[in-house]
């Protein structure tokens, strides 16, 4: 059974810095990881094929070469495999372009089970890739999965995450599915997993090897524009109404009231 | 400094470092107080691969010797010296199968621990047998295939957890040292069990308990050597082993000069860190200079035993002596330097004091060292 893990390697530093020209950010000369929702992703698709007993675990990473490094560490995680994608013509993809791309990277790969991500990125923080790819590839997607209850070959049942507790769904394969980070708690790399990393080849595909359209890879084939990236403003601070219960009750409902009627 | 690490020793301390950072340091205390052995991270450590470093590739390990053993024990030790000893005195235990078991003998057992599926454990000293192991009153009678073991031991690190034991015990106890042999005890055996779990002072995350043997049938294939290696056999294993000792003091100094470099550096006393008072500033370099020294000394140390040489008992003597009073004398400043707070068992140093001490103790007292130093200088001295 094979398994695809996306990630993405992301800055592992909080003061991201932009590019003032193209409004995205800047990613060299700063000390990347894993985004750690993705750490998520990996173990999970480890302990799939523990689970399964049998099976092939292929991590994809799209980003510039040093993004290699992500991969060897998800090698070193547990991972079979994996494979880098990059061109410059993928420069300045937005979700729309990233989904596409990596779907036709899983495309090549082909004869896939189920594709697992992290919910988002730490970085961009749009949650669109997965469900993009999902699209593309046209095949189902249970987002903020905690937990896979059942999986076999043809179908799985997972608990999706919701503001109120979680869904139980049912889904046939091949499926993606965009975990959360209740879902496990991944563990250490291993020596021999470290070892396999350090040699393991990592093939490079590029927009020809995966058969991209032109116009749908990279900045032209990206409808989203970056138009100004800002720190939003703070929120004011709450306000506390102290004293007896009747005043604080009257003293509430004339602010609510100013509120709503202004 | 740099020790010029191959690049498996360089995986294996940075692996090392982060569980001991990641998983080790944060339930340390928790463990401490009590008094519970940590199969958690025994199991982490095993999932990684560290368990079997030392033990040969043939056998499931990673084919490292001592250097590997030592790095891993100083690193995972910095996050608690307790905890390092599921590793670290199965090594202990592991040592006699490696160096004098025969081929049936390692592969059945070897694996097993490599793996991390089974812990071993050293088995040698006894109420009135410590220092002088002559004084063993455990016996091992031979009737038929089996040697029957009477007799129990104590203080013994992985007690009850571990699965496999090599175990000291006199087949003939009228030739005295030579009358020792040693044997390898499964936990399984009939005959075996073990005494209630000692509350100590240090290294309270590891397990220390009697290991009682009535009757218990060992089959004679068991027998590690000959009748009457047994002291051959301790002694060899104690060559072995000493730089792990040495190794666990280092990690717990180590974390002591990194815990006092961080508070001094936060304190502020008339207006100033105290870091930048001469006082403090002096005693951080004397401990700095005395873990580096350790260090050295080690890996030295470690890597003239994995080269083969003959006659390392003295190098592995002077690494346990030197690291484990280095470890007291660090610990103890660090507890001065963070003065009240250090005493208290908020902060970790107090922890680290007291699990220090032990390593100027067990496997071999500090005196008994000493004695192995000496002796060695004057018999070359004198060749």
């Amino acid at each position: 059974m094979k398994i695809v893990v996306l990630i993405k390697q992301v800055p592992d530093t909080t003061d991201v810095k932009i590019d003032p020209v193209t409004n995205t950010l800047k990613r060299e000369g700063v000390k990347s990881v894993i985004n750690p929702f993705d750490m998520y992703a990996i173990e999970e698709a480890v302990r799939i094929k523990e689970r399964v007993g049998e099976g092939e675990v292929v991590v994809i990473s799209m980003g510039p070469p040093q993004a290699q490094e992500a991969i060897r560490e998800a090698i070193s995680l547990g991972c079979d495999r994996g494979i880098l994608l990059s061109d410059r013509k993928f420069a300045g993809s937005d979700t729309w372009a990233t989904s596409y791309t990596i779907s036709q990277a899983i495309r090549k790969v082909g004869d896939f089970k189920v594709i697992l991500c992290g919910k988002q990125a730490s970085d961009g923080d749009t949650a669109q890739v997965g469900p993009g790819v999902s699209t593309h590839l046209d095949i189902p997607q249970v987002t903020y999965v905690k937990k896979i209850d059942k999986i076999d070959k043809t179908v799985a049942v997972v608990h999706r995450m919701t503001e109120e507790g979680y869904d139980i769904v049912e889904t046939p394969l091949p499926v993606v599915l965009t975990v959360v980070k209740e879902i496990n708690e991944p563990r250490m790399p291993s020596l021999k997993g470290k070892m396999k990393a350090k040699s393991a080849q990592i093939p490079v595909w590029t927009a020809d090897d995966i058969a991209c359209e032109p116009d749908k890879v990279g900045l032209d084939g990206s409808p989203t524009r970056v138009m100004k990236v800002f720190t939003p403003p703070p929120r004011g601070g709450g306000q506390m109404l102290k004293g007896e219960t009747e005043d604080v009750s009257s003293k509430l409902a004339d602010i609510i009231k100013s509120v709503i009627i202004g | 400094m740099d020790y010029l690490l191959n690049e498996q020793q360089l995986m294996i301390k940075e692996l090392c470092r982060k569980i001991a950072r990641e998983k080790i340091a944060p339930v340390a205390a928790h463990y401490d107080e009590a008094n519970e052995f940590a199969w958690d991270i025994v199991k982490v450590m095993a999932e990684s691969d560290i368990m079997g470093i030392y033990i040969p590739e043939q056998y499931g390990g990673l084919g490292g010797g001592v250097m590997e053993l030592a790095v891993a024990t100083e690193e995972l030790s910095w996050g608690c010296g307790g905890i390092s000893l599921g590793f670290a005195a199965t090594g202990l235990g592991t040592f006699p199968i490696i160096l004098f078991g025969n081929e049936q003998q390692k592969a059945k057992y070897l694996p097993d621990i490599a793996s991390g599926k089974k812990l071993a454990a050293f088995c040698l000293t006894e109420a009135e047998a410590g220092s002088d192991a002559g004084g063993i009153k455990t016996t091992a009678r031979k009737e038929g295939d089996y040697y029957v073991l009477n007799g129990t031991k104590q203080w013994i690190t992985n007690g009850g957890e571990a699965e496999t034991y090599t175990v000291v015990a006199m087949t003939d106890k009228n030739k005295g040292a030579r009358g020792a042999s040693c044997f390898i005890v499964e936990k399984g055996y009939k005959g075996i069990s073990f005494g209630k779990k000692e509350n100590k002072m240090g290294i309270r995350s590891s397990a220390t308990r009697e290991v009682i043997f009535t009757d218990c049938k060992v089959p004679k294939e068991n027998l590690l050597g000959k009748e009457g290696l047994g002291f051959i056999v301790a002694m060899r294993t104690f060559d072995y082993s000493r730089p792990g000792v040495a190794a666990q003091g280092l990690g717990i100094a180590q974390r002591a000069l990194d815990e006092a470099i961080k508070y001094s550096r936060q304190r502020k006393q008339f207006g100033h860190s105290i870091s930048s008072f001469q006082g403090i500033q002096f005693m951080l370099a004397d401990m700095g200079m005395a873990v580096e020294a350790s260090r050295a000394l080690i890996y030295s140390a470690a890597r003239m035993i994995d080269s083969g040489a003959k006659d390392i008992s003295r190098a592995s003597a002077m690494s346990k002596c030197f690291a484990s009073d280095t470890a007291m004398r660090v610990t103890t400043d660090a507890v001065q330097i963070l003065g009240g707070y250090g005493y208290m068992k908020e902060y970790p140093v107090e922890k680290l004091m007291r699990d220090a001490k032990i390593t100027q103790i067990y496997e071999g007292t500090n005196q008994i060292q000493r004695g192995v130093i000496a002796s060695s200088l004057i018999k070359e001295s004198m060749a």
